[in-house]
């Protein structure tokens, strides 16, 4: 049923080296078979297969959360989630993308998240919800513990929420499997802001350091830096100081 | 998946040297030196890889073949034909771009109290902001200055950047770090507020901000909230075709191409912004990338073709630490806070070869030279070569746990392989990572075109001819506030008259005249990976070489 041979079509062109033995294998985007090389990405499978894709890509390295794949491998009745740029391809896989859930999200300012009690109950009520199924946990791409730091929203533990879900890619996996229909990531956002802005303590250096600038303390080192020649340049580039490396104290604490 | 045979006898030598290796620093080496070991291994001196454009504002000048290609080619579009009578959006500030510099300018336009539109090519924050790991420089500690940071910064851009635009970064930064604070940005810091700061490349004082190793993704995510918690319309996985100007020559917004309808939308604008990003899915020279999906260069061609001037289009910046095994991942970022933490260079027999603190195209360039003249690579089952990037170091250094506490992303992603990167060296070569010139701004980021302003990487200046760690995201922000405020400004008192593409139809017969002719079309928009076997299907079965 083939008409063009694969096995030479691809040796020839997808991979430098020649002497890697090529194999296919089956998947089915959408119910629909195609037919890819062995050891791709879901991603690189999909391009593979011939797919010029808009949705359902993005950074291609696991940051953006744009392709959130659902998918199920041959026999196992469990759906499975990853993002289709990190998660391998399996003979047979059943899947399908969701690029983009219609999840709802709180509008407020900045100066009105302040930590307490209620914080996340104020524009997150159906929090209270939470089944304790543990499913949005188990379809993290980025094995978050997702339940617990909605637990810790439910008590009002903002520093608790920041800390749990830092890694969040906002992929809305989480919140498309939810039976309480929670909308985590926006959740999670909620709590790292009003953390940072409200808990974390502001930089006094920084301050100092703006203070200066706008008062001018730099602006005549600055100029006649601007009028050096190149010459001049290397030669102070060069002989600049170097703060040691080895200044870095190991850190043991919370980061 | 973990690590074949002989890379294993390859890691065997790195752990045999590692216990003196923790005690020695590799000396810098000097600036001839460093000149011949460009010269003759990084890849922006291979003249064959260049050609001179021969049509534009940089006629003459020498570019990437890959670019060339599409900055001189024609548009989509049929200008005569096109219809602008019929304008579908009107607003004070367009911005292009939703990556971090161009929502940075539409948040700071919309302070201005003006209408602002963001139209973007894929989803609101898919960019190369959200992928910087790393971090954010500013000059904020007792022992540093932004004098220094200033040194720096022009040292590692060979003393080429643009004074006045690399005042601007220095000066500015950190304003943007309390700014970013005052969002809600979780910085790493210390219990009473103080900055963690580390090195990068290039830098002589520790002023490396960081969100852990998610620390574009932390900025991005905060910057869309805000800006969606502001109500700033947002046109996604709209890409702008064209600029377009009025009778008078001013910018006066974009044509844009809605990818999933297929249907032109006019946006009519008295400022526009373009922050678009760079150009690393060109893939110049093959080599792979660590950008986004969407990093083709559109914004240069825009402004190109509205006669912008570019500038430092002949460097590009190759990451030294692209992954080169496992395949999978090929090419994506290994953040330099890896180095700036203390795991060293190493070669196949377990020595180092460069102070890996020197700047990204000196590190890069000594990688090359140990996989190509040297022979010191290490060879992978699928023939890609590379060098050691000794991770385990950062835990013998720093205490166990440390790796896993700060570089969580990094864990992660070779864990899916089996590749504990806190017990194995992993396998590295430079991959093409940052655009270093781009569309030539002033310190307003402002370009030759009156109401047109760049902000981001598809500006070019303020880095010279090579962009240190960290300076990116902090450059993203600077000018796109800039841009956003200036544009603000400028479209506070301006006018828009009629809209025209006569300039578009005046490039399509330069590059008749010149002899290119009109075969090509730009911009990119998306890269095509369907792979050769099905582009073959698409020609009906005929192979084409």
């Amino acid at each position: 049923m083939k008409t063009l041979n694969e096995i030479e079509v691809t040796k020839k062109s997808e991979f430098k080296s020649t002497d890697t033995k090529m194999e296919f294998v089956n998947i089915f985007f959408a119910g629909k078979r195609y037919r890819v090389l062995k050891g791709l990405t879901i991603l690189k499978a999909l391009e593979f297969a011939g797919y010029r894709l808009v949705r359902g890509v993005g950074c291609r390295g696991g940051f953006c959360g744009a392709c959130a794949t659902v998918y199920r491998t041959d026999g196992d009745y469990r759906i499975k989630v990853g993002l289709a740029c990190q998660t391998m391809i399996e003979n047979n896989m059943y899947l399908a993308q969701l690029p983009f859930y219609p999840a709802i999200k709180a509008f407020y300012t900045v100066d009105e998240i302040k930590p307490s009690g209620d914080l996340f109950l104020r524009y997150y009520p159906e929090i209270m919800k939470c089944l304790q199924c543990n499913t949005c946990r188990k379809v993290c791409p980025q094995d978050l513990d997702v339940m617990r730091y909605i637990a810790a929203a439910q008590r009002g533990d903002v520093s608790r929420v920041a800390d749990l879900s830092f890694d969040c890619l906002q992929c809305g996996l989480c919140a498309s499997r939810c039976p309480a229909e929670i909308v985590h990531y926006h959740v999670a956002q909620l709590g790292r802001r009003s953390y940072s802005r409200f808990m974390q303590k502001p930089s006094t250096h920084l301050s100092k350091r703006i203070e200066e600038i706008n008062s001018g303390k730099f602006n005549n080192e600055i100029e006649s830096l601007i009028k050096l020649d190149r010459k001049e340049l290397e030669i102070i580039y060069s002989q600049r100081d170097i703060e040691p490396e080895e200044e870095i104290a190991p850190k043991k604490d919370e980061d | 998946m973990s690590y074949p045979e002989l890379m294993i006898e390859s890691i065997a030598r790195v752990e045999e040297t590692r216990s003196s290796r923790l005690k020695q620093i590799m000396p810098r080496i000097t600036l001839e030196e460093k000149q011949i070991l460009l010269e003759n291994f990084h890849p922006d001196y291979k003249s064959e890889s260049f050609r001179k454009l021969k049509i534009g504002p940089n006629r003459g000048d020498k570019v990437p073949h890959e670019l060339a290609d599409l900055l001189e080619a024609r548009s989509r579009i049929e200008p005569k034909d096109f219809d602008l009578s019929r304008v579908d959006y009107e607003t004070e500030v367009l911005v292009i771009g939703g990556g971090g510099a161009g929502t940075a300018a539409a948040l700071t336009a919309q302070e201005q109290g003006i209408d602002v539109i963001i139209a973007t090519k894929l989803r609101w924050g898919d960019s190369n902001t959200i992928m910087a790991q790393g971090g954010i420089q500013a000059a904020d500690k007792e022992n540093d200055s932004p004098v220094r940071h200033y040194i720096d910064l022009v040292g590692g851009g060979g003393f080429v950047n643009i004074p006045e635009l690399a005042r601007a970064l220095v000066f500015d930064a950190p304003m943007i770090i309390r700014w970013l604070e005052s969002l809600g940005v979780m910085f790493d810091k210390e219990p009473d507020g103080t900055m963690k700061t580390v090195h990068g490349g290039g830098t002589s004082r520790k002023r490396m901000h960081s969100c852990r190793d998610y620390t574009g993704m932390e900025i991005m995510r905060v910057l869309r909230d805000e800006a969606r918690n502001r109500g700033i319309h947002v046109l996604d996985f709209s890409p702008a075709v064209e600029i377009l100007l009025d009778e008078s020559g001013k910018c006066a917004g974009a044509i844009l191409y809605d990818l999933e309808t297929e249907e032109y939308f006019i946006v009519k604008a008295k400022a526009t912004i373009i922050a678009t990003g760079g150009m690393g899915r060109l893939h110049v020279q093959g080599f792979p990338t660590t950008n986004h999906y969407g990093a083709t260069a559109d914004g240069l061609v825009l402004a190109y073709r509205v006669g912008a001037k570019l500038i430092f289009m002949d460097t590009v910046q190759y990451h030294p630490t692209g992954v080169a095994y496992p395949e999978q991942i090929l090419g994506q970022l290994v953040t330099e806070k890896v180095r700036g933490m203390g795991a060293q260079l190493v070669n196949n027999e377990g020595f180092q070869f460069i102070n890996e603190l020197e700047t990204r195209d000196i590190v890069s360039a000594a990688i090359i030279r140990e996989c190509t003249d040297r022979n010191l690579g290490v060879v992978t089952p699928t023939g890609m070569v590379g060098v050691w990037l000794d991770t385990p170091m950062i835990d013998i250094k720093h205490g166990s746990g440390t790796t896993q506490r700060t570089l969580p992303a990094m864990v992660r992603q070779y864990m899916r392989y089996q590749i504990d990167i806190t017990k194995q060296p992993i396998l590295v070569y430079p991959t093409q990572h940052y655009q270093n010139g781009g569309i030539l701004i002033d310190e307003n980021a402002q370009c030759s075109i009156p109401g047109l302003f760049i902000a981001g990487e598809a500006s070019g200046g303020v880095h010279g001819r090579n962009r240190l760690m960290g300076n990116s995201l902090l450059d993203i922000l600077v000018f796109g506030r800039r841009a956003g405020k200036n544009a603000a400004l400028y479209a506070s008192t301006t006018k828009v008259n009629s809209l025209t593409l006569k300039h578009l139809e005046k490039f399509h017969q330069e590059l008749i005249e010149s002899g290119v002719g009109l075969e090509r079309v730009s911009p990119m928009l998306l890269p095509d990976y369907s792979s050769h076997l099905s582009k073959i299907r698409r020609k009906g079965g005929v192979i084409i070489a």
